[in-house]
């Protein structure tokens, strides 16, 4: 267990701040501890929490990337113009173009990164731009809201009536979600592909003499953000039912806080998709908090700010030097070994 | 042990790298199970010869290269893994967010069955490879909680997963203290006990003559010989590597006559080091040694301001003085050439010229902004007195050798007209022709005037080039000695002790 705390030392301040958080508030606001609201969370955070795994592979490996939510406000656009070409088409359909599309925007920031050698955050600033601004202009910033009816018909998997009257509900966007966590997972867990990803993260040099293939390492890492961008944007045009070109304009940097907040390094090598959901998850309860306090939203973003902040700095000062027994076992444990080297 | 077949054997090795010929015909034979020393100075080309037979670079038309009997025509990185030559690059290659058992197991995470990793196969080989070299690591321990030695047995044991028959080990002791070197050095003698070639490259000739059978001698890019290391000794080895001749001879002096420049008394840190007293005089070198760890590092930042004493006093020209940053240290005439030469001294993609002013820029300035024409005369006058050789003042300075970089980063603190100068292991990554080079450079700013402490966990660069030498153990002084008093030797077994 102490092995495993040590391991995941940000998971588990981020998680035990959570519950901090979550006491705070149920005292605070008597709607907030239950179910229902529990489910709300769930379902508000899911298109964020498949952008943030998509983003953490990305990171991991080394990179940045700040075009993704415009790249799937595009791929929403072009799936949803390709299904009214289609003649209507279905959620395959849609899963298939939405993916396929956000694999090649993927592809073009990876080649930038990796064939032209433009460091990540400048390739991906400028097809932030490049995005963008090909989407306001083809669109002339004209939402469309006459989506096909299986696109925007919610899909509800479990749904129950609690004694207060309110609902609990289990959609898609929820069971999506849960579905890329854990191929994420897989992937940067238990695949070489995924362990390689960790190490070019971690020291270029020495997964290049290994021999591990580079520019794959580029291509897979971009190319699974921009799967997740297009899922993830699918996703959202469902829950709004309508596609609007400026609605994730912004998303990319809430992202990215939540995702390094889960535990996500900036430079590579490592980070956690549990780190990543709980990172999520944390800035989502402290607005859904808020928000049932009846907290102005204008306060909001700077309310997140500071949270954010605390909740980095409490991890990044290490569990193990706020808290005294944890430093000690480490250390018995370090001179043991070298008693035993030696 | 040796058998009459070579394992590896190189003969008519050459390569031109823009028009300069790195190597010139070069031969060279590992026997199996022996452990071979590939001594030269940096630039000799003994990490070129390493990366041809790797397979990373081609040799020119005419080599002639085989490996346990078969002759090969053209050598890969993965076709020299599968033979079993490994290598052990000196920055090791590690990755520090990963497991003990992943870094060493790495090679399941490069090909797997299905595209998986096989957790518990590469767990298995971990534990094997790290039984073998007779080591306990916690497998699940992340690399980065690791001390360097440790990490070091973690490379050695990746390199053993790979079916290792001849390993390559490139400097592996440069960040090691004295027992974990000697504890290095018994796995390599395990190594070679069971079969497994070493050939080793280091700096350090002690170890080098104690770990050896043979040795190849490099020097700029041609063969100098192959020598049994029985009966080789340290200056012998020297004079093979740099074709010159380098007398040491104690140069100890009295200063007593010469005013106290700086007083240290019952200096304490918490944890660091406890109750340090001495005085330096005018002219005077002091050299400080000790095991690492042992508290000089710690002494030598206080000294420069970095950290605050606990209590203690330090006296410059008989004021006692209470630095609140190093920046104070500085203003009052004490410079400190870090040990981290290469990240914390010297910024290395900016050129010669910046480095060498910067930390005097305010003694350049002309009317609040630098001043070109003294900047120029500043950095010139430096470049002639310490003897660097450069090409332009202008070239970043990683275009320099390792000696020349530290001639510049000395140059950087003498440019502040200091009346004190810590040298903090000066001698880390420079090769020995360019070590003299620079206690030359010590030698003539003592006569000069100027008072140096040196720090070195190396016994034998204090004891020539020291008027004093402090023995620092567990952050205290365990006795103070004077270099006509006792040998070399004497001082190295109380080091050692």
């Amino acid at each position: 267990m102490r092995r495993l705390m040590l391991g995941h030392t940000t998971e588990f301040t981020l998680f035990a701040v959570m519950i901090v958080l979550c006491v705070a508030l149920s005292f605070a606001t008597d709607r907030f501890f239950t179910i229902s609201n529990a489910f709300d969370v769930l379902n508000v955070s899911a298109v964020n929490i498949i952008f943030a795994v998509g983003l953490l592979v990305v990171l991991i490996s080394g990179g940045i990337d700040i075009s993704f939510a415009v790249a799937a406000s595009v791929v929403q656009y072009v799936t949803a113009l390709a299904i009214a070409y289609l003649g209507g088409g279905n959620w395959a359909e849609g899963f298939i173009i939405a993916g396929a599309v956000g694999i090649g925007l993927g592809l073009i920031n990876a080649a930038l990164v990796y064939k032209l050698q433009i460091i990540s955050i400048v390739a991906t600033i400028s097809t932030f731009n490049i995005f963008f601004g090909l989407l306001m202009f083809f669109t002339k910033g004209v939402s469309i809201y006459d989506l096909p009816e299986w696109l925007t018909t919610r899909v509800v998997f479990y749904e129950r009536e609690m004694s207060d009257g309110s609902w609990l509900e289990l959609t898609l966007p929820v069971v999506v979600m849960i579905l890329c966590c854990i191929a994420t997972w897989f992937m940067m867990s238990r695949t070489t592909i995924g362990r390689q990803l960790y190490a070019f993260g971690d020291n270029p040099e020495g997964a290049r003499r290994f021999g591990i293939n580079i520019g794959a390492m580029h291509y897979i890492s971009f190319g699974w953000l921009g799967l997740m961008a297009g899922i993830g944007g699918l996703m959202q045009a469902h829950y709004a039912e309508e596609v609007v070109p400026n609605a994730l304009y912004g998303r990319e940097l809430d992202v990215l806080a939540a995702t390094v907040l889960g535990g996500a390094r900036l430079g590579g090598g490592k980070g956690s998709v549990i780190g990543c959901v709980l990172g999520v998850l944390m800035v989502s309860i402290t607005q859904n908090g808020l928000n049932l306090m009846g907290v102005s939203p204008f306060a909001f973003k700077m309310i997140v700010g500071a949270i954010i902040l605390i909740a980095i700095t409490l991890s990044s000062a290490r569990i193990d030097k706020l808290l005294p027994f944890f430093a000690k076992g480490k250390i018995e444990k370090g001179q043991a070994q070298k008693r035993e080297a030696h | 042990m040796m058998s009459a077949e070579p394992l590896l054997s190189l003969k008519n090795i050459k390569i031109t790298f823009g028009g300069v010929r790195a190597l010139k015909g070069v031969s060279f034979e590992v026997n199996p199970g022996e452990v071979h020393c590939l001594a030269g100075e940096n630039g000799c080309g003994k990490s070129t010869l390493i990366k041809i037979i790797t397979g990373v670079y081609k040799p020119e038309d005419g080599a002639e290269f085989s490996f346990d009997g078969q002759p090969i025509t053209a050598m890969t990185p993965s076709m020299a893994q599968s033979l079993g030559i490994q290598v052990i690059w000196q920055d090791l290659a590690l990755f520090g967010e990963m497991t003990v058992a992943e870094n060493i197991g790495f090679q399941y995470a490069v090909s797997g069955k299905y595209g998986l990793v096989d957790k518990r196969a590469m767990e298995k080989a971990a534990e094997k490879a790290l039984a073998r070299l007779g080591v306990s690591l916690d497998l699940h321990l992340p690399l980065k909680e690791l001390p360097i030695a440790q990490r070091q047995i973690v490379a050695i044991a990746r390199a053993l997963v790979g079916e290792a028959r001849l390993v390559f080990m490139d400097e592996p002791t440069a960040s090691l203290t004295q027992s974990e070197t000697d504890y290095l050095i018994e796995i390599v003698r395990n190594l070679s006990a069971s079969g497994v070639a070493v050939v080793f490259v280091s700096h350090r000739l002690a170890e080098v003559l104690e770990i050896s059978d043979r040795m190849t001698v490099l020097r700029d890019g041609a063969l100098v010989g192959v020598f049994p290391v029985e009966g080789m000794t340290q200056s012998r080895v020297t004079e093979l590597m740099t074709g010159r001749n380098f007398d040491s001879a104690v140069i100890a002096a009295d200063h007593d006559d010469q005013p106290v420049v700086l007083s240290v008394k019952n200096l304490s840190r918490a944890n660091e080091f406890d109750n340090i007293s001495f005085d330096l005089r005018r002219g005077e070198t002091l050299g400080v040694t000790g095991l690492l760890g042992a508290g000089r590092t710690e002494l030598a930042l206080t000294l420069f301001g970095m950290r605050r004493p606990h209590s203690g006093e330090i006296v410059l020209d008989g004021e006692t003085v209470h630095f609140g940053s190093n920046r104070e240290a500085i203003r009052a005439g004490v410079a400190y050439l870090s040990e981290d030469r290469l990240s914390l001294g010297l910024n290395q993609p900016q050129s010669i010229a910046d480095n060498l002013v910067m930390a005097s820029l305010d003694r350049i300035l002309s009317g609040g902004l630098i001043s070109p024409p003294k900047k120029e005369n500043v950095v010139a006058h430096w470049i002639s007195a310490l003897g660097v050789k450069i090409g332009k003042p202008e070239d970043p300075i990683r275009t320099l050798s390792g000696g020349n970089q530290q001639r510049v980063a000395i140059a950087k603190w003498l440019a502040i007209g200091p009346k004190i100068l810590i040298l903090d292991a000066p001698t880390v990554g420079v090769d020995v022709g360019a070590r003299a080079g620079i206690f030359e450079i010590v030698r003539k700013l003592a006569a000069e005037g100027l008072s140096i402490i040196l720090i070195s966990d190396e016994p034998p660069e204090v004891y020539f080039n020291a008027d004093r030498i402090i023995h620092m153990a567990e952050g205290r002084i365990k006795a103070t000695y004077d270099p006509r008093q006792m040998s070399l030797t004497d001082l190295e077994g109380k080091v050692y002790a």
